[in-house]
């Protein structure tokens, strides 16, 4: 293994955790913050590419998608929050999971009776397809795209977590809700906004993986493993453990591939297992936040 | 104060009547006169079962094959039917599980006393329709395209396979690719049966071309991301690339292998060019991509019976038959011109008249071979056209080739185990 060669999987790699990061990030904002395990996560990641597909069919530009699906699967999910899930709050943390379950099971079929189940073509949009020269090797635009593109993202999340005082609120909240609601903050409110904000990363991250995977019904079940198999190598709640660990999973799997590609999909569930042996708690996991 | 328990005392007397009942019946039952075997009508609509998977990640193939099984019902029937019976279309959901597609088939023989059975798509769902057809002496024609069927473990007298199998198809594929493009080959295959054929069937075709296999990559089926396969593949600097696997794992594979360049370096070739998922994923990914297939609808420009299946779809449903749809239609007419041939439905003679028909279904002359039945037939290379050049919608394909069927394309009898 060359030292280009050695670079190009990290690169791949990383342009694979990246979808990963995506969708474990609003998996771990919403568990760590509501305490709901949205098993309907995969499923919004696939409604999301079919936004994309829809908006583009309509617009015919991939970046007002790119502006408009996690803004449109975003209301979708606060819609759910709203109807769906804010009534079981309170019940402890299976009336949710088992909600949600049913919730992605609907909209699956529903996404298969509407848009039918052979899937919807979606092209690499123009100006980021091909390979560009890097230097020591040729790399996929559109994954160095997408690459740049979660950097800046979880930068702008960081910056808003961190630097805004609606922030501040949320990760009040995440630590002790009750004393929160004391202090007068319409709690709910927050949740209602936190959900929304994790299901349209995930609505973005289906947009932007279709033009790698395809869109398909389907396309969300494998996504939702890889997910939680993140969201646990990073710790049940924690954002930077999210990020550590996607980037983490996808090179593995990458450098797994690359010596024995049978095992590759295996990889990422050993990995989980090691991390778990060692850290208990996946990597920035907190104590007590299944409580 | 104990009572005595009429109700417990009851019950035992009827569960043990119940067991005999039913030791009494195994026991009528197991050594069965053949004829109650047999009993099949021999007046009244000729009824063919049909379980193919329409729920499921195939659903649209399975159902496009419904359709065109329909339509030659429908030809079958307008034609006068044989001497005034009509033909009935009996299709059930097999969900692609073989325990299922059982089941399904069980109910068709015994509840609906259907006279054959023909469908599948998946290679293990054909086995069990074809385990249990064979038991009750019904005849399978089964349009799954699949090596095993054809082996000598699995035949009957009462199995054919109108679908073509790997071997057929890759070879093709191969002989087309080898002369032109190279020698030097990267295989990257889905990690099961079905994949692990099709590279046996190009390997084989490509011996007399003097193939070196450079690569050889097996991914688990259902994979989402090969990025990590495709530095390998171009490491090793082989002419053609050929991918051996199904439905969406095709679709994604060539949609990756085209975002990382590897067009540019090497010619990709499939077994099975699949018509839906080239429309799912669009000109752009699978420009250029060479494949097999049992039909392509322009066939008819130059095949007066695809003209004639066309059209009876087109009258039906506004647009062209796929490749798998086609099979759907060959299957019902191959059952049904042996039936018109035996002058009956009795099971011996229509099996005496399939095996000694020739008969041109969609695309030119087949027949069954003796040893297997398995239909002989032609086979295209068709290559995708690019975007540019697609005319309508259904315009997705050139066809490059067109290789005339011949018993010399199938493995041997003898290789089979038969005889």
């Amino acid at each position: 293994m060359t030292f280009d060669l050695f670079l190009l999987q990290f690169f791949t790699g990383l342009a694979l955790g990246s979808i990963f990061v995506l969708v474990a990030l609003g998996l771990s904002l919403i568990f760590g913050l509501l305490t709901v395990v949205n098993f309907a996560h995969g499923q919004f990641y696939m409604l999301g590419a079919y936004a994309g597909a829809f908006v583009l069919a309509w617009t015919g530009s991939f970046w007002i998608a790119f502006l408009v699906v996690p803004l449109l699967v975003g209301a979708i999910g606060m819609l759910c929050e709203r109807v769906l899930v804010r009534p079981l709050y309170g019940r402890g943390i299976d009336y949710p999971l088992l909600l949600t379950f049913g919730l992605g099971l609907m909209l699956l079929d529903g996404v298969s009776m509407i848009a039918g189940t052979e899937g919807v073509p979606f092209d690499t949009p123009a100006g980021l397809t091909g390979a560009v020269n890097l230097g020591l090797f040729y790399f996929p635009k559109y994954r160095l795209f997408l690459i740049v593109v979660t950097a800046l993202l979880l930068i702008a999340l960081w910056l808003f977590l961190e630097k805004t005082s609606y922030g501040l609120i949320i990760r009040a909240g995440a630590l002790d809700s009750e004393i929160v609601q004391i202090l007068g903050v319409n709690i709910s409110r927050i949740w209602l906004v936190v959900f929304g904000i994790g299901i349209g990363i995930a609505g973005l991250a289906g947009l932007l993986a279709a033009p790698m995977r395809g869109v398909f019904p389907e396309m969300g079940i494998p996504v939702l493993v890889e997910a939680f198999v993140v969201t646990v190598v990073g710790g049940m709640g924690s954002l930077v453990g999210a990020v550590v660990a996607g980037l983490l999973v996808g090179v593995t799997y990458s450098f797994t591939a690359f010596y024995f590609p049978q095992m590759a999909q295996l990889s990422m569930f050993i990995l989980m297992g090691v991390v778990l042996v060692l850290c208990p708690r996946g990597l920035f996991g907190r104590a007590g936040v299944l409580g | 104060m104990t009572t005595y328990d009429y109700d417990r005392e009851y019950a035992r007397i009827s569960r043990r009547r119940v067991l005999k009942g039913a030791a009494a019946m195994a026991a009528i039952g197991i050594p069965a006169p053949h004829y109650l075997r047999h009993a099949r009508a021999q007046t009244g609509p000729i009824k063919i079962g049909f379980p193919v998977p329409l729920s499921g990640p195939y659903s649209s193939e399975a159902q496009d094959q419904a359709r065109c099984a329909q339509i030659a019902v429908d030809m079958f029937n307008a034609a006068g039917g044989l001497k005034g019976r009509m033909a009935e279309l009996l299709v059930r959901d097999d969900k692609l599980n073989p325990g299922e597609a059982a089941t399904r088939t069980q109910e068709l023989i015994e509840s609906d006393k259907v006279n054959f059975v023909c469908g599948s798509l998946s290679a293990s769902v054909q086995l069990a329709v074809n385990n249990v057809a064979k038991a009750r002496g019904v005849i399978y024609n089964s349009i799954s395209q699949s090596d095993s069927i054809n082996e000598a473990s699995d035949f009957s007298r009462f199995t054919f396979h109108e679908a073509m199998n790997p071997h057929i198809t890759a070879g093709a594929v191969a002989r087309y690719l080898l002369p032109k493009f190279g020698k030097k080959v990267a295989f990257l295959t889905a990690d099961y049966a079905f994949g692990w054929e099709m590279v046996k069937g190009f390997k084989r075709a490509g011996e007399q071309f003097g193939i070196q296999d450079v690569i050889e990559i097996k991914h688990p089926i259902g994979q989402p991301d090969y990025s990590a396969f495709f530095p390998r593949i171009q490491a090793a600097k082989p002419d053609i690339l050929f991918i051996s696997n199904f439905g969406r794992d095709q679709l994604n594979s060539i949609k990756q292998a085209n975002d990382f360049g590897l067009k540019n370096q090497m010619k990709i070739g499939v077994s099975v060019l699949l018509y839906i998922q080239r429309l799912a994923g669009g000109g752009q990914p699978f420009e250029g991509v060479i494949g097999g297939a049992n039909y392509y609808w322009e066939l008819e420009d130059t095949v007066p019976t695809a003209k004639r299946l066309n059209d009876a779809y087109r009258k039906k449903h506004n647009t062209v038959p796929s490749d798998y749809a086609a099979y759907g239609f060959a299957g019902i007419y191959g059952l049904l011109e042996g039936v018109k041939k035996a002058g009956t439905t009795d099971t011996d003679a229509v099996i005496a008249a399939m095996e000694s028909m020739k008969y041109d279904a969609y695309k030119g002359e087949q027949s069954f071979r003796k040893c297997d039945h398995q239909a002989v037939q032609s086979v295209l290379v068709l290559e995708s056209k690019p975007d540019s050049k697609v005319k309508q919608k259904v315009d997705t394909c050139n066809i490059v080739a067109m290789e005339k069927g011949g018993e010399d394309r199938l493995r041997s009898c003898k290789e089979l185990g038969h005889g």
